[in-house]
């Protein structure tokens, strides 16, 4: 028998790495994919916690936070695609200017 | 005796955290994607010990099946290439890492004092059928909005992706 | 460690089995070539491969060989790790696939017994799109990065029907077990047996044209081969990968065939369970008389033969399919053969489908492609969940 507290530090783990990586890296599909980094460890704490308590509402959450996930995905990458192609770089210091 | 779920636990975790180590290391966009691919398998094998097979399953084809391949796709049209190397910023290195590193520490802390008293997650997988009645009975409000979320988003990203013509 | 597998003695059955369903589904593969080859040169009026061993046998053998000793070079400025991943990737993920699926009634025909094997099969589907993907854009060549766009996109968007075309079965049995999605289809009225495309409050052949349209280009098959087809686009995704590598994308295409053979005989076909009522137990001898009959065609047809090797091999191959026929009447060994005799005898029809759509129908093009899959394949798919719906709601 595993522990939760086990996939909890695991959780926290990831996060603390999704946020380092959102913070510190300057590519933006990079920093995209380090929030994605963070969704995931916090579906595995929902569903650790639904498990260990024998309920159901912690997955059925992590369904949600799957689905709201791929929208935002999807949003997102298409307003990368756009500045990209306005501002021909996918450096993020290069796009702190309300205009060019 | 190790057990065989502590055994795997700790293969599938440093498996999870290695790809993401190796997410924020690598300078090649398509690597991170790699990586982070490797970090959602390792999590959906997770979810199967756990007992959660649905959501492991939906984890592999919707996140690691059709997210990173959108991913994926836009990393290959925009032909992004590799950072350009600069080294951390004095502020980065010494207060922002630490910091970081704090932050994760504390997290961890409190969320192991909140669970001490919770009962190990037991093997015996979940059935799909009680998730599918929670979410068509209680949960089928939350549910109809995301579909009809999805299909914004789906509209969203054809309108702005669309060239001028 | 010998502690761990003397708790868990399921690990050494599960290895060695999974060993036997590799060793076996290679060999399938590497003969579904030739058959492939055999039979489309027979629609076109010609012979095929002939020259390797009586009938070109051997064909495959000689291709291995010849695969070995060919150049491997790698394509100036291609990402190595990525380019070296993407056959590997293919082909592991479609040599998964084998071990979800049971063959037979008893536990042993089986490597694992998953409750969610169906969804795990789409999850393996899902995946096989990197190694399109990936090993189209680590050539850094044109031609195989618009080759493996174009697959892929065709793959992600076929997925969809794929999966939807299957959940009017998944309604009528309510478990995503597939063990137990063949026993649902067990019984017969007036002798026609209970299998999902014939029974059920409403018949699941649409599901069943639609899985198997879809699955047909999600494995980017003929007619839908057009990203990876010689013709068009010098050959796709596989264009700057050489011998070995190309041989890995090319098992990697066919054991997908195979999986797609398999799960449409399980889903809809019955799977394991034979077409003729279990009363008639006279049928438990068809295995004997089809391998006896197979036995002596293949002795007259060796005595006949030009060559000195071919007189000696296929009598002596017909000669062991004898053996194995009357080894099958006995008590024991006929229920064991059933089961796989009747699932084997499926996916060979779903093989020669495959392969004679190939070498009948013509390509179809891009857009072509795409616009049949959202427009037309999709709403059916749709449909058919519906109906299935209504009609369970209905009738029981």
């Amino acid at each position: 028998m595993v522990p939760v507290s086990y996939y909890l530090v695991l959780s926290a783990v990831l996060f603390g790495l999704g946020v380092v990586g959102f913070v510190f890296k300057r590519n933006i599909i990079t920093i995209f994919m380090s929030i994605e980094l963070m969704l995931n460890a916090v579906n595995l704490a929902f569903v650790a916690f639904s498990r260990s308590l024998g309920q159901v509402e912690g997955q059925v959450f992590v369904f949600f936070v799957i689905i709201v996930a791929a929208a935002e995905a999807a949003v997102g990458l298409a307003i990368v695609i756009l500045i990209a192609r306005n501002r021909q770089s996918l450096n993020v210091e290069r796009v702190d200017l309300l205009r060019l | 005796m190790i057990s065989v779920e502590l055994l795997l636990f700790c293969l599938f975790a440093g498996l999870a955290v290695l790809g993401a180590v190796s997410l924020i290391l690598m300078r090649h966009p398509i690597h991170s994607a790699l990586s982070l691919i490797v970090v959602m398998v390792a999590l959906a094998c997770l979810y199967l010990l756990i007992g959660a097979e649905f959501i492991a399953a939906l984890q592999i084809i919707v996140y690691a099946g059709a997210i990173m391949v959108l991913f994926v796709f836009v990393i290959m049209l925009l032909n992004a290439g590799e950072e350009e190397r600069t080294n951390l910023s004095r502020m980065a290195r010494y207060v922002g890492v630490p910091l970081a590193v704090i932050f994760t520490l504390q997290l961890a802390y409190w969320m192991v004092r909140a669970s001490a008293h919770f009962r190990a997650v037991p093997g015996a997988p979940s059935l799909t059928k009680d998730l599918a009645l929670g979410l068509f009975r209680e949960f089928v409000m939350p549910f109809e909005l995301t579909a009809i979320l999805i299909l914004v988003a789906m509209l969203g990203a054809v309108v702005l992706a669309r060239r001028e013509s | 460690m010998s502690e761990l597998l003397a708790q868990h003695p399921i690990l050494i059955g599960a290895t060695l089995r999974s060993i036997i369903a590799l060793v076996v589904l290679l060999t399938a593969v590497a003969y579904l070539t030739w058959f492939e080859r055999k039979v489309v040169a027979h629609i076109q009026s010609r012979w095929g491969p002939w020259m390797v061993g009586p009938h070109g046998l051997l064909q495959p053998l000689a291709d291995a060989v010849k695969g070995i000793f060919k150049e491997d070079p790698t394509p100036a400025g291609a990402d190595k790790f990525v380019y070296h991943l993407a056959p590997f990737l293919s082909l592991s993920l479609a040599l998964t696939s084998i071990a979800l699926i049971p063959f037979g009634p008893q536990k042993f025909l089986g490597v694992s017994n998953v409750n969610i094997g169906l969804l795990f099969l789409f999850s393996i589907t899902s995946l096989g799109v990197y190694g399109v993907a990936l090993g189209g854009w680590s050539s850094n060549s044109k031609y195989p990065l618009l080759g493996g766009l174009r697959s892929s996109a065709q793959m992600v968007s076929y997925e969809i029907s794929l999966t939807l075309s299957v959940v009017g079965v998944l309604l009528m049995v309510q478990s995503f077990n597939l063990r137990e999605i063949i026993e649902h289809q067990q019984g017969t009225t007036w002798s026609l047996p209970h299998w999902h495309i014939f029974a059920g409050p409403f018949p699941q052949i649409l599901g069943f044209l639609c899985y198997f349209i879809a699955a047909v280009a999600e494995t980017n098959r003929a007619p839908f081969d057009l990203a990876e087809a010689e013709q068009e686009l010098v050959g796709g995704f596989h264009t700057e990968y050489a011998s070995m590598k190309f041989a890995t994308f090319f098992i990697a295409e066919y054991t997908a065939m195979v999986t797609v053979a398999i799960v449409a005989s399980l889903l809809f076909l019955g799977g394991w369970l034979s077409p003729f009522p279990a009363s008639w137990t006279w049928t438990e001898f068809i295995p004997t008389v089809v391998c006896l009959a197979g036995a002596a065609l293949l002795v007259w047809d060796g005595l006949r033969y030009p060559t000195k090797f071919g007189q000696i091999l296929l009598p002596i191959v017909g000669l062991l399919l004898a053996g194995v026929g009357l080894l099958c009447v006995i008590g024991g060994v006929r229920e064991i053969v059933q089961g796989p005799f009747w699932f084997l005898s499926k996916i060979l029809a779903f093989l020669f489908i495959y392969v004679w759509v190939r070498g009948t129908l013509p390509r179809f093009r891009y857009d072509q492609l795409m616009g049949f899959g959202w427009k037309l394949l999709l709403p059916v798919a749709l449909a058919n969940v519906l109906l299935t719906a209504l009609a369970e709601l209905v009738f029981k």
